[in-house]
């Protein structure tokens, strides 16, 4: 076997122009520079949008019809306006669990399993970069989706349009803890299979717990519900269907959703992390 | 053939490989039951890999290349030992990796969904190109590579040589002075592999770029690289130019027979070789001392054995021939 023998430190100082540059004395090269986060962000975010338009239009229609069609089959059994109100709102809640959850963390998943994770492991990025991108673009993408469902909510069930501005918010903050916690799940679980499963709970959960109308609820579901990060979302759209919108409310319900959105978001960094540092 | 002439004007040492030492259980689980014997991936791997060269990993798939690579670009932590790349240690701090060298892996999911010209544009914002730096560059490098055609397709709607290909893109950009590539010509045709080691070429007489590429691969070894590490079962069993790796096999060749039907056996000739050959299919591979492969030559062309003969080659020694001489499992290089 042939060693070839260690290059003195001597030879470093004949560097071929563009190589980088060498700082004369120490043997180490200038390292290139990272990619900084908001630019990485904005370029991770632009990719997975476009991502997202070519992959997942079929299955935003999906999730649009679904919401649609359970509040249709709600309207038969819904006899109060007040349970209306959970209806609609946790109907239009549910297309940003069904992207945003769901969907994200499948496809954390599937990067995870198909060794996708190196390509980003091996670019000077910060793993926040990549999954706020993600996330912010699989959260965006259910924009539509969220608005024609609670429009369509409001004629099937004579609620007021008027507060319905309030999706501005309420759809980028529980957007934000369900992709965070999406990418979370896909990120964490060591199979494909898992992450997969783990995203499809979720959305259940949201399903059960955020459309059914609480007061109905046994009391271990109800604090299950009250863990659920999409439900503060849901209460916060539903309080501004009253006549006389308790803002104070709505305002504590979007705080509580931005903070979870906060958690999720950093525990899905550190997940990822960990995930492309096996 | 390349003689060992590259070893005289040696520049200064890019990665540094010492005593790495990388293994697997078997059971990749963490949770799993009793494991299974663990595997030595890499078993004290020592190499130095120098400026401006097109450096070489051979060896059948299983042997341990990705996994050394995978260690020198900062992806998988070693047991023991170090890399040095650049003067940078990347065991200590493997995030540097990632602002020294641009790495090819075998996988493409991150860009699967995204067309040719948005995943090279992508790759080169995250290599931290400003926006037009990175359109520039994803320009230059389309037209390099002959990708305008493909630009506006996503990667998944491509052939598997042409997605390689755009692969192969994204790691152009935003320059660095090294370029790990694992296998990166796997199933390209000709024009494409032109493209590859054209684009290659032309960064390392500019730019003194230096090539880490792992192929098993013989003939595509034999071309393009200046020195080649044979790898197996984890273990660097030798390191030479691939000229000097075949003169330590030049005293023999290599005889290839392919008979019509089946071998005929009741030759004496034919039956003497029997032993020396691998047989595969109707194809017999023997490595002779080059007097004996003239003699079965004479016996195989002649009489009956030539009547069963449906062709025959005679060659001086290759790679592989030197991979099966220095005691490497055969199965798995490929010659194409």
């Amino acid at each position: 076997m042939s060693v070839v023998p260690v290059q003195a430190v001597a030879e470093a100082g004949a560097v071929p122009p563009g190589a980088g540059e060498r700082d004369g004395y120490g043997p180490a090269a200038t390292l290139a520079p990272r990619a900084r986060l908001l630019p990485a962000l904005g370029a991770v975010y632009r990719a997975q949008l476009s991502r997202a338009r070519v992959a997942r239009i079929p299955l935003l229609f999906v999730a649009t019809f679904q919401s649609v069609g359970i509040m249709v089959l709600m309207r038969g059994v819904v006899d109060s306006t007040e349970e209306a109100r959970a209806v609609v709102s946790g109907s239009s809640v549910l297309v940003v669990a069904f992207v945003a959850l769901n969907l994200l963390a499948q496809y954390f998943g599937q990067l995870r399993a198909g060794g996708g994770l190196d390509h980003y492991a091996t670019l000077p990025v910060p793993p926040a970069a990549v999954v706020l991108g993600a996330a912010g673009a699989y959260a965006s993408f259910t924009v539509p989706g969220t608005v024609v469902t609670a429009l369509v909510g409001c004629g099937l069930f004579q609620l007021p349009m008027a507060n319905l501005w309030v999706l501005a918010a309420v759809l980028p903050l529980a957007g934000a803890a369900l992709s965070g916690l999406g990418a979370f799940l896909g990120l964490l679980a060591p199979r494909q299979e898992l992450a997969t499963l783990c995203g499809q709970l979720g959305m259940s959960a949201a399903l059960l717990l955020g459309v059914l109308p609480a007061e109905r609820m046994p009391t271990v579901i109800g604090y299950a519900r009250d863990l659920l990060p999409s439900t503060y979302g849901v209460e916060a759209l539903s309080r501004t269907f009253e006549p006389h919108p308790d803002w104070f409310a709505v305002g504590a319900d979007l705080g509580v959703c931005a903070a979870v959105g906060l958690l999720s978001l950093a525990l899905a960094t550190w997940a990822f992390r960990r995930a492309a540092s096996r | 053939m390349r003689t060992g002439a590259k070893q005289a004007d040696r520049g200064e040492t890019v990665c540094a490989v010492r005593d790495l030492v990388k293994t697997y259980p078997a059971m990749r689980g963490r949770r799993g039951a009793a494991q299974a014997p663990a595997v030595r991936a890499s078993d004290g791997i020592t190499l130095d890999v120098h400026r401006g060269e097109i450096f070489g990993l051979l060896g059948p798939n299983g042997a341990g290349k990705s996994t050394l690579v995978r260690q020198l670009t900062g992806l998988l932590r070693p047991d023991a030992g170090s890399v040095r790349i650049l003067g940078h240690d990347v065991v200590r701090h493997p995030e540097r990796a990632a602002r020294l060298l641009g790495y090819l892996g075998q996988e493409s999911t991150a860009l699967d969904e995204m067309t040719v010209s948005l995943a090279v544009e992508t790759t080169g914002r995250l290599r931290g190109l400003d926006p037009r730096r990175a359109r520039a560059e994803r320009d230059a490098i389309l037209g390099e590579l002959g990708l305008e055609e493909l630009a506006g397709r996503p990667l998944k709607k491509l052939s598997g040589g042409q997605r390689r290909l755009a692969c192969f893109a994204t790691v152009l950009t935003g320059e660095r002075p090294l370029l790990v590539l694992d296998e990166p010509t796997t199933g390209m045709d000709p024009v494409a592999r032109r493209a590859v080691w054209a684009a290659v070429d032309r960064r390392r007489a500019e730019r003194g770029a230096t090539v880490l590429l792992v192929t098993h691969n013989v003939l595509e070894a034999e071309s393009v690289l200046d020195r080649v590490a044979v790898i197996d079962r984890g273990q660097l069993i030798a390191c030479d130019t691939p000229g000097g790796l075949k003169e330590r096999v030049s005293d023999e060749v290599r005889l290839e027979l392919v008979w019509r039907d089946r071998p005929p056996l009741d030759v004496p000739e034919v039956a003497a070789l029997r032993s020396a050959a691998r047989a595969s299919g109707r194809r017999w591979t023997l490595r002779l001392p080059a007097d004996e492969a003239r003699a079965a030559v004479a016996a195989v062309t002649s009489g009956a054995a030539f009547a069963a003969l449906d062709d025959f080659t005679l060659a001086t020694p290759s790679l592989e021939d030197v991979y099966l001489a220095l005691g490497g499992r055969s199965e798995g290089l490929v010659k194409a």
